[in-house]
């Protein structure tokens, strides 16, 4: 392998401030999201979302046209109740239209800016300001890579700058493709702000080349993969808890209280999406990432043999990916499993991320191994 | 198994009723309620009693729990497997629970009755699991998918309509729709019934399985394996028999005869190092440069190289580099002046900048004064060592590379200890029957430079530090099986994929004659609750069916029955 031993100090010296200017950037989009969600208590539509507002306008002109072709699909939901899905097929065009009314349990709340009109401007800035920020992220992470020739993820300070780009990148994406993914902006962006915090204060390290462990296209594969899932599985996380909290406000209703989980005000829980949704989503989440959970964890271990000769030496790393992994598992089983639904997998869903994130924060900081590349002092 | 779902296949021929027709999606096993199974018969019944619970999904559950628990004190607690030396350390300072961890093989976890037990009984249930889940999805594909439940509406998703088509050429329309997007379907009576997605139960029981080839390469792997480790001066070589090693570890099946014939020479090592910033010191590279041959035959020799990461292959084994240091090279003479001594003795580095430690002795230095005496030599290597010792780091190194190299050693005289014919650690002296010299009154002690050489007090001869050698240490490694294991790893990501991601699903099209002629279409699908898209299809579906069934203007836009009961 080719060394190039030189560090182009310019160009770290960019991707700091880069790195800085995101933070302040995504610290705006965080107030701005915060406003959003304190103005989109105002109104009475905040409350009253089952009209979902324009969607019917859709159906309606559908149907006006003589050709169209309809159908209503009736889905039976957990908690008894129905909800519809209305498709509409125009002759001729091969457009469909889909349309979704739900019934009564079930109902998603509208966003975080309800329907107030300030609320969904500071939304939008919110969206704007998370789009600059990564893109100043992505010119940060880009020029750490590029001042040492590499892929910028070879000690924590890189991994962690990384793991806050993929986690805002994917929501960004949601987004684009026209997912009703607004609601996460807030946890999303402070999650991001949390993560990049850390890493500019304690894991932060002089942009510098690889020692000779780290030498290898498995870098780039093993890392790679570990920096999705770790984006993935937060994700989940936040639908997780939400799904919780939402639960939890649930229970409080019925219970004949008027406040959500911590007296916290119930306009905000409305305005999430029903905590079915918010359940079936980190599910979904966890599942799609979990094969690629596995292939990372296979990827380091064929790393280890190459550099260690052993693919397998329960090095403390090795040993919580595993735990990691055992507890997905765990988590997947039990929603397979009758029984398992709803609160109790999704305590086993929190403890698996808790073990994702003690093998990142713990094992690389307070246990010795072979894993010793975090640069931490 | 008895607690699992019979085939779906051979009640396929008749109408079932709802429940059957909701009939599960998997062949997982229904979870019993615990007052079915209490035992009431003797041995027998409490082994089919034993047998049902540990093949059930809530012990395989907790099993995975407790797995992953057990794998806990591992990661916190020195292992003797990768580090007897640290597990030594920490016996030494924590002697009262020392000998508690010991008892619980709380330094062997992963090798430990416990561990293992917990692993051996969740195969022992995989097995009970998929072995029958198998048998019963061959069965499922032998067979057609189940007929439609008399009741559509009571599915989780339903749509109905009004078409003046007639009702059996709804159906063959039906049919070929659902055939065109790849379900199995097959008309009975006024009804289709259709699959698909079966693929997520071969994926399922594809990942399953892998994890025994996993089991099975890993077995293997530890009873025909081995290790061995050895350290390489610069210019010296290996030849792969069990005499050479420094340290070697064998398996029931990888003796002394088993090893592969193969011997490499180490013609140089080099280092780079980071040279500036705050990661001073910093390995960059580490290359050892050799020359190996294959079999018997040394005067064939190929160039190679091994790096950290590029282990050399050959004849079924692999060398790895796991280490390197430095050598001093001195020569000892006696009163007379002869040479009692001469060559490199490896030093081992105590740090990252490779301050090394080591001993020198001296077992053939002969007789002084009437009487056998031997000399030892305890030292450090410093290969850029500090004009003057520090007050409180002494001669460490600054930096790795031998920049500025001192050897600092102090001298010993008396009995070694080497002819006692116990095993000695060669990089430190046994000092039981030595006594140190002294000079002017103090301990005798000197820091030399390379070319440089001291007078030994009392008329013991001379020493000379005439340079250093570099070394590097290997593991040589024979790992049957790590290809099984690959192999099927591959195949359990490929079967989660196709688990988690694919969805199985029933589609049931039913057209009956309606009092006023027309027709009704009641189309119905079924999927795992996890499953939302199945709503979404079977709307894509009826669509597409209306091409074949145009509705009819409708009078009311309710279902034809409000559905009563959920399924989920
Ligand atoms: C060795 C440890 C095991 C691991 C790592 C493991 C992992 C998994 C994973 C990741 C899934 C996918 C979950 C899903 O399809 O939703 C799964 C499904 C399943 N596992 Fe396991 N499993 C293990 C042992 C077992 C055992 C011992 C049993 C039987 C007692 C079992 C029975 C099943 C069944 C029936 C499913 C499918 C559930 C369904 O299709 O709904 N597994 N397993």
């Amino acid at each position: 392998m080719v060394l190039a031993t030189a560090v182009n100090e310019h160009l770290a010296n960019i991707s700091n401030y880069l790195i800085y200017s995101a933070m302040a950037v995504y610290t705006l989009a965080m107030l701005a999201h915060c406003f959003e969600w304190a103005f989109g208590s105002r109104g009475a539509i905040a409350r009253r979302s089952a009209e979902q507002g324009g969607t019917l306008a859709e159906t309606v002109a559908a149907t006006a046209q003589p050709a169209a072709r309809k159908v209503t699909v009736t889905v039976a939901s957990a908690g008894g109740g129905t909800a519809t899905l209305t498709r509409t097929a125009l002759a001729g065009e091969g457009a469909t239209v889909v349309t979704g009314g739900r019934g009564d349990d079930e109902t998603d709340g509208p966003g975080a800016a309800g329907s107030d009109e300030q609320a969904d401007l500071l939304g939008r800035m919110a969206i704007s300001l998370t789009v600059l920020g990564l893109v100043l992220h992505f010119g940060g992470v880009l020029t750490r890579g590029l001042s040492v020739t590499r892929w910028p993820w070879g000690n924590m300070y890189e991994f962690s700058c990384a793991l806050a780009f993929t986690a805002v990148a994917a929501y960004l994406v949601l987004l684009a493709t026209g997912k009703k993914v607004r609601w996460l902006g807030l946890p999303v962006v402070v999650s991001a702000l949390l993560t990049l915090g850390l890493a500019v204060t304690v894991l932060y390290t002089d942009s510098e080349q690889l020692v000779p462990a780290l030498h290898s296209p498995f870098l780039a594969i093993h890392v790679t993969a570990a920096i999705i899932c770790g984006g993935a599985f937060h994700a989940a996380f936040v639908a997780t808890a939400l799904y919780l909290l939402k639960d939890g406000y649930d229970r409080r209703i019925a219970a004949g209280r008027t406040t959500g989980p911590l007296g916290t005000d119930a306009s905000i829980w409305q305005r999430l999406p029903s905590a079915g949704s918010l359940d079936k989503l980190a599910y979904r989440i966890n599942a799609v990432i979990f094969p690629l959970w596995t292939f990372t964890i296979i990827a380091g271990a064929i790393w280890a043999e190459k550099a260690w000769g052993r693919y397998w030496e329960w090095d403390p790393k090795e040993t919580w990916s595993f735990i990691t992994w055992v507890a997905y598992a765990a988590y997947l089983h039990a929603r397979a499993t009758a029984g398992w639904k709803g609160r109790k997998a999704a305590y086993l869903a929190l403890l698996a991320f808790a073990c994702f994130v003690f093998n990142y924060y713990g094992v690389n900081i307070f246990v010795t191994g072979k894993h010793s590349y975090a640069g931490v002092g | 198994m008895s607690n699992t779902d019979t085939g779906t296949g051979a009640k396929a021929q008749q109408p079932l009723d709802d429940e059957a027709a909701a009939e599960r999606l998997s062949t997982a096993p229904v979870e019993e309620r615990p007052e079915d199974t209490v035992p009431s018969l003797g041995a027998v019944g409490w082994l089919r009693w034993t047998w049902r619970q540990l093949t059930s999904m809530r012990v395989a559950l907790i099993l995975l729990f407790l797995l992953s628990l057990a794998a806990v004190p591992g990661s916190l607690i020195p292992q003797t497997s990768s580090n007897a030396l640290r597990v030594q350390q920490w016996k030494a300072a924590h002697s009262v629970l020392a000998p508690l961890y010991e008892k619980l093989q709380l330094f062997d976890v992963y090798s430990s009755v416990w561990f293992s037990a917990i692993y051996i009984l969740l195969f022992v249930s995989l097995a009970g699991c998929i072995v029958p889940r198998s048998w019963q999805f061959v069965g499922v594909l032998r067979s057609m998918p189940p007929a439609a439940p008399r009741n559509l509406t009571r599915m989780p998703v339903y749509a109905t309509w009004r078409t003046g088509a007639a009702a059996p050429d709804v159906t063959a329309a039906a049919e070929r729709l659902l055939g065109g997007r790849r379900f199995r379907a097959h008309t009975l009576g006024d009804a289709v019934a259709a699959e698909k997605g079966y693929l997520r139960e071969v994926g399922n029981l594809l990942f399953h399985i892998s994890l025994f080839g996993l089991l099975i390469a890993m077995a293997w792997g530890s009873v025909a394996g081995g290790q061995g480790g050895k350290l390489v001066l610069e210019g010296q070589g290996f030849s792969n028999t069990m005499t050479q090693y420094d340290d070697f570890e064998g398996a029931a099946f990888y003796g002394a005869d088993d090893l592969d014939a193969f011997g490499f020479k180490l013609d140089g090592f080099s280092a780079t190092y980071q040279t500036k910033g705050d990661q001073l010191g910093t390995p960059r590279d580490f290359t050892a440069h050799i020359r190996y041959w294959t079999g018997t035959d040394n005067s064939r020799l190929r160039k190679g190289t091994i790096k950290v990461n590029e282990p050399l292959e050959v004849a079924g084994s692999k060398v790895y580099l796991i280490g390197h240091g430095y050598s001093p090279v001195v020569t000892v003479r006696n009163a007379k002046g002869e040479v009692v001594f001469q060559g490199p003795t490896p030093f081992l580095p105590q740090d990252n900048n490779l301050t090394s430690t080591g001993a020198i002795k001296v077992g053939d230095y002969g007789t002084k004064d009437g009487k056998k005496v031997q000399l030892g030599f305890s030292g450090i290597f410093s290969p850029t060592a500090p004009v003057t010792a520090s007050m409180t780091t002494g001669w460490n190194s600054l930096f790795p590379a031998a920049a500025d190299p001192k050897l600092i050693i102090t001298a010993y005289e008396g009995d070694l200890g080497t002819d006692a014919g116990l095993p000695q650690n060669v990089y430190q002296l046994d000092i039981a029957h030595m006594k140190q010299l002294s000079q002017d009154g103090n301990k005798a002690a000197v820091a030399l430079k390379p070319g440089q050489g001291w007078t030994l007090p009392d008329g013991y001869g001379t020493v000379s530090f005439d340079g250093y050698q570099q070394w590097a240490s290997f593991n040589i490694a024979h790992r049957p099986g790590n290809s099984v294991a690959l192999g099927s790893a591959a195949l359990a990501v490929l079967g989660l994929i196709g688990s988690l991601l694919i969805q199985r699903r029933r589609v049931w099209v039913r057209a009956t004659e309606a009092e006023d002629g027309t027709t009704v279409v009641e189309m119905a699908g079924l999927a795992r609750s996890e499953s939302a898209r199945i709503a979404e299809e079977l709307a894509e579906l009826a669509v597409a069916l209306q091409d074949d069934a145009p509705a009819l203007p409708e009078e009311s836009e309710t279902p034809v029955n409000e559905p009563t009961e959920k399924r989920g």
